[in-house]
C-alpha cells in the first residue's frame, strides 16, 4: 500500500497508509487529519484540502485541471509553484505533502 | 450529581459525524455515542446523485472515516439502529430504538437530517419508480438505470438535474418533467434556470417545464411511462422522483420541542429547551445572510452540515460560538459545473458575465448597489473572488463586474461607507 506523509506547519509528520487511487484528500479526511478541511468533499469546489507537494514528488502527479488552477488562485494560504488540491490528487505511488498555515 | 453519560448524537451521516469529531476537538473526553439508522458506516451523499453511471454504488469507498478513526477516537458508532422514542429528565435522558435498545444521555444532540418528500401519485409504487436520499436507494437506481432505455425525472431541482445529466451522458433518452415555470426555482434566479434548461436541451434532455402529471402507468407491475394533464405520453422504464425533502422532527417534537420547518434552533444550535442541539439538514436557524423569513433558513448542504456541526458541538460544552456562515452550494450536473455563493433572494438587479451558451458564466445578484451573491457555471474563479468579497463584507461593484476581460478578484473592494 503506499503511503502518503503530510507534514503540519509546526514539522509534526503523520504518515498514513492508502488505498490505491484514493485521493490524499481522503486519506487525510478520513483518518481524521487535522489540517486538511475539504468542505465539498472532493469536488473541486471549495479549495480548503490545499497541500504543497514536497520536492521530489511534483512529477508523475496528474495534470491540473483549469478548475483546480482557478480554484487554487483563491486559496486562504499564499498559492506556491508547488500548490496543489489534495482532491484532485489520486495516490499511485509514496508521496509527502506540507499542509498549509490556514484553509479557510 | 449522576455520573456523566455522556452525548447521544441520533443521526450519523456528515452532520452526526462532525459533530463527534468537533467534541473530541474541542476536550471533550466523556463518552459519545453515534447512532444511525442506516447499515452502513457514515458516508458521503453528494456522489449518490453524480455517480451512479457505473451500474453500481461502493459505499465503502464514500465513506466519511475509517473504522480505525472512530475507534481512535473513542466514538461508538451504533448502525442499524433507528432511536422511536426519547425521554428527558434532569440528568439528561434515555433513547430507546425499534430495535429494543436503551441509551442513557447526559447530553443529546439531534443531527436526523431530511427524508425525501413522496408525491401521492398513482402508480408511484410500480417498479422501476425510484427515490433518491440513501445510498440503498441510490444502490436500486443505479442497476435499474444500467438496463434502462427510457429515463424520466420528476422535479427539475439539482438532484434530478444531476442525475438526468449522468443518464443523458450514458446514452439515454431522458425527460425531466418540471411542475414550475422554470427549473430549480427554489434556488436562482429566472437567468440561471433558463439557462439550465437550455444546457441540458443542448444535450440532448427533453425539458417539460409546467408539467402536469396524472399518473405512471405500468404493465405487469413495472412502469412503462408517465401520463400528462394535457394527454401527453411520455415513456419511461426508469422514473426518479426527485422533488424536495421534509427535515426529520418526529423526535424533537416528542420532546415537545419548536419545531416549523425543520427543528428550531438560535444561532448556537440549541433547540427551544436550552439544552438540546440540533443541527444540519433537520435545523431551521438564524443566519446573518438570510433577508426576509425572519431571518431564518434551513439549509441542505454539506458545507452547512459540517460548520453547523461545529456550532452545535461547541454549545454542548457550555461554549457560545454563534453560527455565521455565508451560504454557498455546489451541483455537478456532467460537464456543467454549478457554484452558488450567498443567497440571492431579495436581489433587485442582477449582472451577467461571460456567455451562458459557451457554458461559462457568472450570475452576480446586487441589491441596493451592493453585491449579495452569484450563481457561477464553470467559472470558479469568479466563485471564489464573489465567495470571499461577501464573507469579508466586500464588494465588487456591478458597473465593471460584466467584463469578463477584468478578474472579479482584482475588482473586489471595501464597501463605501454608508
Ligand atoms: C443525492 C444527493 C446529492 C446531494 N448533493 C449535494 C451536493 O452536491 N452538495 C451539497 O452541499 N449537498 C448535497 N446534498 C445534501 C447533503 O448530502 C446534505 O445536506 C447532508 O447529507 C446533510 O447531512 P445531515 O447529517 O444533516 O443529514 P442526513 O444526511 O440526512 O443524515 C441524517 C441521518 O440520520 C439518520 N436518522 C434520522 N432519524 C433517525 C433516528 N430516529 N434514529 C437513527 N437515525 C436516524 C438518517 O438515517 C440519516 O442517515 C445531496 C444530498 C443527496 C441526497
Amino acid at each position: 500500500m503506499p503511503k502518503v506523509t503530510f507534514i503540519q506547519p509546526d514539522g509534526l509528520q503523520n504518515v498514513l497508509d492508502a488505498e490505491a487511487e484514493t485521493s490524499v484528500m481522503r486519506v487525510a479526511v478520513s483518518n481524521g487529519l487535522p489540517g486538511i478541511v475539504a468542505e465539498c468533499g472532493g469536488s473541486a469546489m471549495c479549495a480548503t484540502c490545499h497541500v504543497y507537494i514536497e520536492d521530489g514528488y511534483l512529477d508523475g502527479l496528474p495534470e491540473m485541471s483549469e478548475v483546480e488552477d482557478e480554484m487554487l488562485d483563491c486559496t486562504a494560504s499564499e498559492r506556491c509553484a508547488n500548490s496543489r488540491l489534495s482532491c484532485q490528487l489520486p495516490v499511485v505511488s509514496d508521496l509527502a505533502v506540507r499542509l498549509p498555515d490556514a484553509q479557510v | 450529581m449522576a455520573m456523566d453519560a455522556g452525548t447521544l448524537i441520533i443521526g450519523a451521516c456528515q452532520t452526526g459525524v462532525q459533530l463527534a469529531a468537533s467534541l473530541r476537538e474541542l476536550g471533550d473526553t466523556s463518552p459519545i455515542t453515534l447512532v444511525g439508522e442506516e447499515p452502513h458506516a457514515p458516508y458521503q451523499r453528494p456522489p449518490l446523485s453524480k455517480e451512479l453511471h457505473g451500474g453500481t454504488i461502493d459505499v465503502a469507498a464514500l465513506s466519511l472515516r475509517t473504522a480505525d478513526w472512530y475507534r481512535g477516537q473513542d466514538i461508538s458508532l451504533i448502525t442499524g439502529e433507528r432511536i422511536v422514542h426519547l425521554e428527558r429528565d434532569n440528568d439528561g435522558g434515555a433513547a430507546t430504538s425499534a430495535g429494543g435498545r436503551t441509551f442513557r444521555f447526559s447530553r443529546l444532540a439531534l443531527a436526523t437530517g431530511a427524508a425525501v418528500r413522496r408525491l401521492p401519485l398513482e402508480g408511484a409504487e410500480l417498479a422501476g419508480v425510484h427515490y433518491l436520499r440513501d445510498a440503498s436507494d441510490a444502490a436500486r437506481l443505479a442497476a435499474d438505470l444500467a438496463a434502462a432505455r427510457d429515463v424520466v425525472v420528476i422535479g427539475g431541482g439539482f438532484i434530478g438535474l444531476e442525475v438526468a445529466a449522468g443518464a443523458r451522458a450514458a446514452g439515454k433518452r431522458v425527460t425531466v418533467l418540471e411542475a414550475a415555470p422554470r427549473l430549480v426555482g427554489r434556488a436562482v434566479a429566472e437567468e440561471t434556470s433558463e439557462y439550465f434548461r437550455a444546457a441540458h436541451q443542448r444535450r440532448g434532455t427533453l425539458v417539460v417545464l409546467d408539467a402536469q402529471i396524472t399518473r405512471l402507468a405500468g404493465t405487469g407491475g413495472q412502469v412503462a411511462g408517465v401520463e400528462l394533464a394535457d394527454g401527453t405520453q411520455v415513456s419511461a422504464d426508469v422514473v426518479l422522483i426527485g422533488v424536495g425533502v421534509v427535515p426529520r422532527t418526529e423526535l424533537a417534537e416528542q420532546l415537545g420541542l419548536a419545531v416549523e420547518n425543520g427543528i428550531e434552533v438560535d444561532e448556537h444550535g440549541l433547540c427551544s429547551d436550552g439544552r438540546t442541539v440540533a443541527a444540519g439538514d433537520c435545523a431551521n436557524l438564524p443566519n446573518p445572510y438570510v433577508r426576509g423569513s425572519g431571518g431564518r433558513v434551513r439549509m441542505e448542504s454539506v458545507p452547512h452540515a459540517l460548520e453547523h456541526a461545529k456550532t452545535a458541538a461547541a454549545a454542548l460544552l457550555g461554549r457560545r460560538e454563534p453560527y455565521r456562515m455565508l451560504p454557498w452550494f455546489w451541483s455537478d450536473q456532467g460537464d456543467i459545473k454549478l457554484q452558488i455563493a450567498g443567497l440571492s433572494a431579495g436581489f433587485d438587479q442582477t449582472v451577467l458575465r461571460g456567455d451562458p451558451e459557451a457554458d461559462k458564466f457568472s450570475l452576480l445578484y446586487y441589491r441596493e448597489g451592493k453585491i449579495i451573491a452569484a450563481d457561477c457555471v464553470n467559472s470558479a474563479a469568479d466563485f471564489m473572488a464573489v465567495r470571499n468579497a461577501l464573507a469579508r463584507g466586500q464588494d465588487i461593484p456591478a458597473a465593471a463586474a460584466a467584463d469578463v476581460g477584468a478578474r472579479l478578484k482584482q475588482l473586489t473592494r471595501e464597501p463605501a461607507v454608508a
